[in-house]
């Protein structure tokens, strides 16, 4: 189908699928939905990766999942990720560096080498590393650490850059500062496109790849989906010669992160980027979308990350940002068709994840859209698994 | 110790300054915070002691102001009212439950923590230049015109034997002066305003007799010390391979553009550049304070919509050191009765909010009289570097623009890290949002200044503890 080039409310503009959101979402799923033969418009009321994209680290980890549909996830997307590496790499900062996840403990060892045994069952490349074998991959690290597990599949992008680069290799239309008011619909409630505060889009497909607003474009087509923010803030230091040669984080963030405590939760997570500065996570706490600065955040990353490597202490911060991880209840994203509304779809509500799940997101969404059978099975990302009364 | 409540001044500047010995005449305890060794901050920059310099005042105006100032101020600081810290560099102002936090770093290595405890802060955090690029910018030999004044006030150094001042705004006139007085051969002043648009202006510079008196007074010097004032025309680009050798200057025509044909070029070892102020509004913004584009909301009491903060001088809007003296000390005594359970009454200042009024309209007047040149970025090549930090081009940035949709500031420092470096976009963020042909908005700086991580870990696990300090609540959160 051919869209019109010129945009009027009497002459909407029209396509096979309107993807809502300029984000790393969005725009993996622009990507792989014109690569398999559709016109694809991508509408965002800000700028390219304005949201959750433009405030998160940019990871690819298989590291931090237990096994399960979010891992299986994270697997096809490792490896798609590798494959638009060949053809993207130096222009997102594509970084296959791998995650060391250590142990400070001799228990916690114990149960970090026990997930290790369950991620590797599951297709997880996890190498357990004893004390001094952690000191060659990682020699700046405190004194006396038992050991970790290393895992090579973690990679990295920049994600801003990722999301404009495939972006404009999806081709598609690119139509930012653009706010989607409403869901369009014929009488029998399959969706005809959207409306925007600059004019209508038709077609007969919608993904919602809105992120942490995914809830609020749901509603517009009258489908509960409820994806909540969870703050998380970043700090960054002044560039530095290769110091933090992995992503290294301390054990406990796993628990973290399938937490669901609504309390301020931190945990080190610490990497050096091609860039020279070092990034410094990670907090979680539900406040809605509150972004004034905390400074009882800032301390307690600062305070993580020097106890994993001292000579961090005498490094600048200098900067922080702040962003908001989309998550629904059970920590799974909504991925696929909406049984509840035809020809609405959903990627969205990946929290902290979403810029490593991406790709294997977009790959399934552009499956789903072109009616073929997705390679993995979408039934524990139903976007219609959340009941009502939940809300 | 007494109950009596405090009030922490943030910048010793004109505006500090009037706001602290406002206050302190008023009956509270004041705490004055600055980065610099003395009191002055760039206007009324002090030589260093060291230096015994014979006769400051040379590089000077308003001395008079500055020294009864200066008088009142060792005054309360004698009797007990008012602490001056000097080398504290202000990372960051923290509001829990009402009352405030300082959090500065000591010492020109600004390594170890200080925080200070205040019931209300006045952020008279001053402005800073703003520069915008051209090819050859970067040359050792090209300096900002205000760090040419600083190199002048501050140490007594010439930077150079001859010098083009370049650029424009109401600074470049006294650093002509000032190098020319200080034996520096000056080829040139480079001015992109026209005189002309002064003329249009005169109801709000006839309001104000003595700064038209102030302009005549540098035009009768510049006339003495035989420098050629160009107005109308702009800098193209510096010349030099390991250094400045010289710069190529050009009429500009009645849309800003360089007048084909007008180049010309004038040998020189120092370029003086500068193209105005900016606020600085870091502390505020973390703060939460409403920002009218790029300078902090205040109120007719230099209120800002956080309670308990006041913001007074450059940071409420560039006017000039006059303007920052009348909003400082208004600052003052608006902080001193309110901080004492009363409701000031403006009639007590009414002199001082009518010499507000007066030289923001001049201050406003000359905004508009000074500007860069339309279409200055239209001689910005893509070679030049832009964000020395990060190191990025100017091509690089509008490929971002042509190729990647970025189309605001933020997302142009995400795809090209234009503004992620030390000077955290301070230095070009002017210039990016001009190549890029957007809106220069404020960015959001949470440290004033760069922190060690050490200093940010030391006071989660234990406070601070100092003679003159109160520490924070730390703890594990």
């Amino acid at each position: 189908m051919v869209c019109d080039i010129v945009l009027t409310v009497t002459h909407p503009l029209t396509c096979d699928a309107v993807v809502i959101g300029a984000g790393m979402t969005g725009a993996a799923c622009a990507l792989f939905a014109a690569r398999a033969g559709l016109d694809v418009t991508v509408v965002d009321r800000g700028p390219v990766g304005g949201g959750t994209t433009g405030a998160g680290e940019g990871n690819i980890l298989v590291s931090d999942k237990e096994p399960g549909p979010e891992l299986d996830l994270a697997l096809l997307s490792t490896r798609l990720w590798g494959e638009l590496a060949e053809e993207f790499g130096q222009f997102i900062q594509y970084e296959a560096k791998g995650g060391v996840v250590v142990a400070t403990s001799p228990g916690g060892l114990t149960a970090l080498e026990r997930l290790a045994v369950e991620q590797r069952a599951a297709g997880v490349v996890a190498e357990p590393v004893d004390g001094d074998a952690l000191y060659g991959l990682e020699p700046h690290l405190a004194p006396g650490l038992p050991g970790a597990v290393h895992y090579p599949q973690d990679s990295q992008v920049m994600p801003a850059l990722a999301a404009a680069h495939l972006l404009r290799a999806a081709g598609a239309r690119l139509l930012t500062d653009r706010t989607v008011t409403d869901v369009l619909r014929t009488p029998d409630g399959s969706v005809l496109g959207v409306r925007t505060d600059r004019g209508d889009i038709h077609a007969p497909a919608l993904v919602n790849a809105a992120g942490t607003w995914g809830g609020e474009i749901a509603a517009l087509a009258e489908a509960h989906l409820p994806v909540l923010p969870r703050r998380g803030f970043v700090l960054v230091t002044e560039p530095l010669p290769r110091m933090v040669h992995h992503k290294v984080y301390a054990a406990d963030y796993v628990a973290d992160v399938a937490s669901d405590s609504a309390a301020l939760q931190t945990s080190p997570v610490v990497e050096g980027t091609a860039a020279g500065p070092v990034l410094i996570g990670a907090s979680r706490e539900r406040v809605g979308f509150d972004r004034s600065f905390s400074l009882p955040v800032l301390r307690a990353l600062a305070a993580g990350a020097t106890r994993l490597f001292p000579f961090l202490a005498g490094v600048r911060a200098l900067r922080s940002y702040v962003g908001f991880r989309p998550y629904l209840p059970d920590h799974l994203p909504a991925i696929g068709p909406d049984p509840r509304v035809p020809g609405l779809f959903h990627a969205c509500g990946h929290e902290g994840a979403g810029i490593g799940l991406s790709t294997g997101t977009g790959h399934l969404i552009a499956q789903a859209l072109t009616a073929k059978t997705p390679d993995l099975d979408l039934t524990p990302f139903r976007p219609d698994r959340f009941a009502e009364e939940a809300a | 110790m007494t109950d009596r409540p405090r009030l922490a001044v943030i910048g010793a500047g004109p505006a500090g300054l009037a706001a602290t010995v406002a206050a302190a005449a008023h009956g509270v305890r004041v705490t004055l915070i600055d980065a610099a060794a003395q009191a002055g901050a760039q206007f009324y920059r002090q030589p260093a002691a060291a230096l015994r310099a014979g006769r400051p005042q040379a590089l000077h105006h308003d001395w008079r102001t500055w020294q009864r100032l200066r008088e009142a101020l060792d005054a309360h600081v004698r009797a007990g009212a008012v602490e001056h810290l000097t080398d504290h560099h202000v990372w960051l102002v923290e509001r829990e439950s009402g009352r405030f936090t300082v959090h500065a770093l000591l010492g020109p290595e600004e390594e170890d923590a200080v925080a200070v405890s205040a019931d209300a802060v006045v952020l008279a955090t001053g402005g800073y230049e703003k520069v915008l690029p051209f090819p050859g910018w970067t040359l050792p030999g090209v300096v900002t015109a205000g760090g040419a004044q600083a190199m002048l006030k501050g140490a007594l150094v010439v930077p150079g034997r001859t010098a083009v001042v370049a650029g424009t705004g109401p600074l470049l006139l006294p650093v002509a002066v000032g190098l020319a007085a200080a034996g520096v051969k000056v080829a040139a002043l480079v001015e992109s305003a026209a005189p002309r648009a002064f003329l249009r202006r005169t109801r709000a510079l006839a309001a104000q007799p003595g700064k038209v008196a102030e302009g005549a007074g540098y035009a009768a010097r510049l006339l003495r010390h035989r420098v050629r004032t160009l107005a109308r025309h702009t800098v193209i680009e510096a010349h030099g391979i390991d250094r400045l050798e010289a710069v190529t200057v050009a009429a500009l025509d009645g849309e800003g553009g360089v007048r084909a044909g007008t180049e010309r070029r004038i040998p020189c070892d120092t370029l003086a550049v500068g193209h105005g102020m900016l606020p600085h509004t870091d502390l505020a913004e973390t703060l939460g304070c409403r920002l009218d584009g790029l300078r902090v909301h205040v109120d007719g009491e230099q209120r800002t919509d956080v309670p308990g903060v006041w913001a007074a001088g450059e940071a409420t809007g560039i006017g000039g050191s006059a303007l920052a003296l009348t909003e400082g000390h208004i600052a003052g005594r608006s902080a001193a009765v309110r901080l004492t359970g009363g409701t000031p009454d403006p009639q007590e200042w009414v002199a001082a909010a009518k010499s507000r009024t007066r030289l923001g309209e001049f201050a406003a007047a000359l905004d508009a009289v000074y500007a860069p040149p339309a279409n200055w970025s239209e001689q910005v090549t893509d070679d030049t570097v832009v964000c020395r930090c990060e190191e990025v081009t100017a091509g690089t940035v509008r490929e971002a623009v042509a190729q990647l949709g970025a189309g605001d500031l933020r997302t142009v420092k995400l795809l090209t890290r234009a503004g992620m470096g030390w000077c955290q976009g301070r230095i070009c963020a002017p210039g990016v949002v001009g190549l890029a042909g957007c809106e220069l908005t404020a960015s959001r700086r949470p440290f004033a200044r760069p922190v060690p991580l050490g200093v940010l870990a030391e006071e989660h696990s234990q406070s601070t503890t100092r003679a003159h300090t109160h520490p924070t609540d730390g703890g594990p959160s």
